[in-house]
């Protein structure tokens, strides 16, 4: 089995061995980048442009790394400061972009949908790096990978998402590949932070921290865009945040054994993520980071082949 | 000039019969079972014969968004619905918020003589919910109705004063419900879908706290107000409620919130924005009845054309709104075809209800002496929906290139032909 599509839009859609088919991928990769050299030639000759509409430079750095690490010539568009500006389509610059041969596009963007709506009009492969609140797919398996590299397997293990549910991309193409891979998903966060229907995900729906926590063999923190917080759905503070939504070193006491925990970074230290734990041995953030090299040059040399 | 319909199956909203009809220069002049001379004879076996449909809400784009549609086009596109009548929305550029503009609006219309269009003017000057337009000009220039459609009237008092106002002058207001303060740049429906789909979410609610606040003014002045697409289980409850109490409000539905759901948006397809957005099975569900019932008293299209570029983009930059003229028929007889209305209803909230609120003696029913104002309609006619038929200058409707039933073959304006279905096999 694996994977054949133009696209990696996001793991809704995606089946199980599909996902594990990029699992097993990104094993070779991770050797690889474990070597002095770390250097292959999947996708030599070949052009890989990321387009950043929405800064991220560590998405975007991981995207690069793993394209060069590959042979591809990686060029960055970040789009916020020329075309669109000009008024130029978002279209209109993909299509101006394919002209120059590019083969891939790793494409972020503010608005839900808008990937997707890329892939359907160009020619070029196009991996989804975050639209909107809608997915994150790379994250997903950079999370998946993580995981089994440390509990072996993914059926029945009990995963617990904290925070932004709503305003997160992380979130959903978590849950969707979690739910696919057998994964008991639970979900916690502030109320204005939950969907009104959060029953669309089909996951437990914690009451407070203790119980999100309670049993969980990994705990993903999601980041509080606290640069997004301005007029639209309000916390009071981020000491009350930290307070009823912030996990501590006391609270992870609470999970399974060895608990991992996850954040898909840059951590804002003491709101959702104490320092006792962000610095503690069952933090995974520096491992979902190496892994993310691994599992994006999966997805890119999948691509590649599929492009023939 | 005399044109005679024969064997026609007439459906008034108060009962469907065989007969034939002799029109006169612009009149119903007799139905009768003879056979007649005339200078045309329209064979109408198996058609239905009903009154021109009166549309009360659309948006022709003109002035200022001419590339969209105009009343030209949009004229065209009526009639090609069925429709005779029809109430453009003033959120034009320059706003219909003035004599001069209304006056335009109704000589352009004249002039290209398919239709009889009667403008809506706008409730607040340049459609900023601050004070009130000269309504009594507009009136005596030919506006009908006011409404800021497009934006809900925010302030409270504006609303009262509007509201107060057009009844003096036996007039109405039409409310586009929505509480601003809770907008958040949603561009759909919340609820499960949305919650999916990473987009942000409108809330019924959002709806239903203008509605409420809009029945407590009309109970306030005594004005009539009428809200426009009603889209939501709660509002019509409260409508419900209010008729009941004896306020002074009508209110009218789409087509697309009585056929579509949230779940249409699952492949982002910008055609089925809209605003107010489509909701979920249960609000469609009690559209459907209330459209049955005899709660909602009319449907209306609000046909708002919009060019390809402002829907080909990313969802959150899509602009609201699709075309309904020419998909008004079948979208409705399918509502027949299910079950849930009858013909005679068709008629009701198509022409008898929207020309009784606008106090049109003459229109609403096939009747001696009546304009002669009529939609033959072929029930069981298929074909798809597609540019040689469109006559809007936009495309936006999700049923573009589909396959329909059901269709307007011949439109009678004024006793005037004035569309004819194309015969696509030629
Ligand atoms: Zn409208």
């Amino acid at each position: 089995m694996s994977y054949k599509r133009k696209d990696l839009l996001g793991t809704r859609d995606l089946s199980s061995d599909e996902l594990m088919f990029f699992l097993d991928y990104a094993k070779e990769f991770k050797n690889l980048n474990n070597q002095s050299i770390k250097k292959a030639d999947n996708l030599r000759g070949k052009t890989v442009i990321n387009v950043f509409y929405e800064n991220s430079t560590r998405t975007r750095t991981s995207f690069e790394t793993a394209a060069k690490r590959l042979g591809a010539d990686a060029i960055n568009f970040t789009a916020s400061q020329s075309s669109t500006k000009k008024g130029e389509t978002l279209i209109d610059t993909i299509h101006n972009m394919e002209a120059m041969k590019t083969d891939i596009f790793v494409v972020r963007h503010n608005c839900s949908g808008s990937v997707r709506f890329i892939a359907q009009n160009s020619n070029a492969c196009v991996v989804n790096a975050g639209d909107g609140l809608n997915e994150h797919p790379t994250q997903a398996l950079l999370d998946l990978f993580t995981i089994r590299e440390h509990k072996g397997s993914f059926k029945g293990l009990n995963v617990s998402i904290i925070g932004d549910i709503e305003h997160s991309r992380v979130a959903r193409s978590d849950i969707w590949a979690m739910k696919t891979l057998g994964i008991n998903v639970t979900l916690f966060g502030p109320p204005m932070m939950m969907p009104n229907r959060v029953d669309a995900f089909g996951c437990r729906v914690a009451k407070n921290m203790e119980e999100a926590v309670e049993g969980a063999d990994v705990i993903i923190m999601l980041r509080v865009q606290l640069e997004r917080q301005g007029s639209s759905t309000p916390f009071p503070s981020t000491r009350e945040y930290s307070k009823f939504f912030g996990l501590t070193k006391e609270r992870v006491k609470l999970a399974n054994k060895n608990p991992l925990v996850f954040h898909p970074g840059p951590i804002n230290r003491g709101v959702e993520l104490n320092s006792d734990v962000a610095d503690s041995e069952c933090s995974m953030v520096l491992n979902q980071v190496e892994n993310g090299v691994a599992v994006r040059m999966a997805v890119l040399s999948t691509l590649i082949k599929n492009r023939g | 000039m005399r044109l005679f319909i024969k064997n026609a199956t007439i459906v008034n909203s108060d009962g469907t019969k065989k007969a034939n009809i002799l029109i006169e220069d612009d009149k119903i002049a007799k139905i009768t079972d003879e056979n007649l001379d005339a200078d045309k004879v329209i064979d109408a076996t198996g058609k239905l014969v009903m009154p021109g449909l009166i549309d009360m809400h659309v948006h022709f784009r003109d002035p200022g968004y001419e590339y969209k549609d105009d009343i030209n086009s949009g004229s065209e596109a009526a009639v090609a619905g069925g429709v005779t009548t029809v109430l453009p929305m003033a959120n034009t550029n320059p706003v219909n918020d003035n004599a001069v503009i209304t006056r335009d609006m109704i000589a352009k219309a004249k002039a290209r003589g398919l239709v009889d269009l009667l403008p809506i003017g706008a409730i607040s000057k340049q459609l900023k919910g601050e004070g009130i337009t000269e309504m009594g000009d507009m009136l005596n220039a030919g506006a009908v109705a006011f409404s800021d459609d497009g934006l809900p009237v925010s302030s409270s008092d504006v609303m009262r004063a509007a509201l107060e106002y057009t009844k003096h002058f036996g007039s109405y207001v039409i409310s586009h419900c929505e509480d601003c303060s809770m907008c958040r740049s949603g561009v759909m429906h919340e609820g499960k879908v949305s919650a999916i789909l990473g987009l942000k979410g409108m809330p019924r609610e959002k709806e239903e706290i203008m509605v409420s606040r809009d029945m407590l003014l009309a109970k306030l002045t005594g004005g009539h107000i009428h809200i426009a697409h009603v889209s939501s289980q709660w509002s019509l409850k409260m409508i419900e409620m209010a008729k009941k109490e004896g306020i002074n409000v009508t209110c009218e539905a789409t087509p697309h919130h009585f056929t579509f759901t949230d779940e249409n948006l699952m492949n982002y397809d910008t055609n089925f924005k809209m605003s107010p957005p489509l909701r979920e099975i249960t609000d469609k569900e009690a559209v459907r009845e209330g459209l049955k019932s005899g709660l909602i008293d009319v449907i209306a299209t609000d046909h708002a054309p919009h060019n390809v570029d402002d829907k080909f983009t990313e969802f959150d930059h899509a602009a609201f709104g699709i075309l309904g003229l020419q998909t008004l028929v079948p979208l409705t007889l399918k509502l027949v075809e299910d079950g849930v209305i009858t013909l005679e209803d068709m008629v009701r909230l198509t022409s008898k209800r929207p020309a009784e609120i606008l106090n049109l003696k003459n229109k609403g029913a096939i009747e001696e002496g009546y304009l002669a104002d009529i939609t033959i309609i072929d029930p069981d006619i298929e074909y798809v929906y597609d540019e040689n038929l469109n006559k809007s200058k936009s495309t936006n409707s999700p049923l573009f290139g589909k396959m329909l039933k059901g269709a307007a073959v011949v439109t009678i304006k004024n006793g005037k032909i004035v569309w004819d279905f194309p015969n696509l096999m030629a």
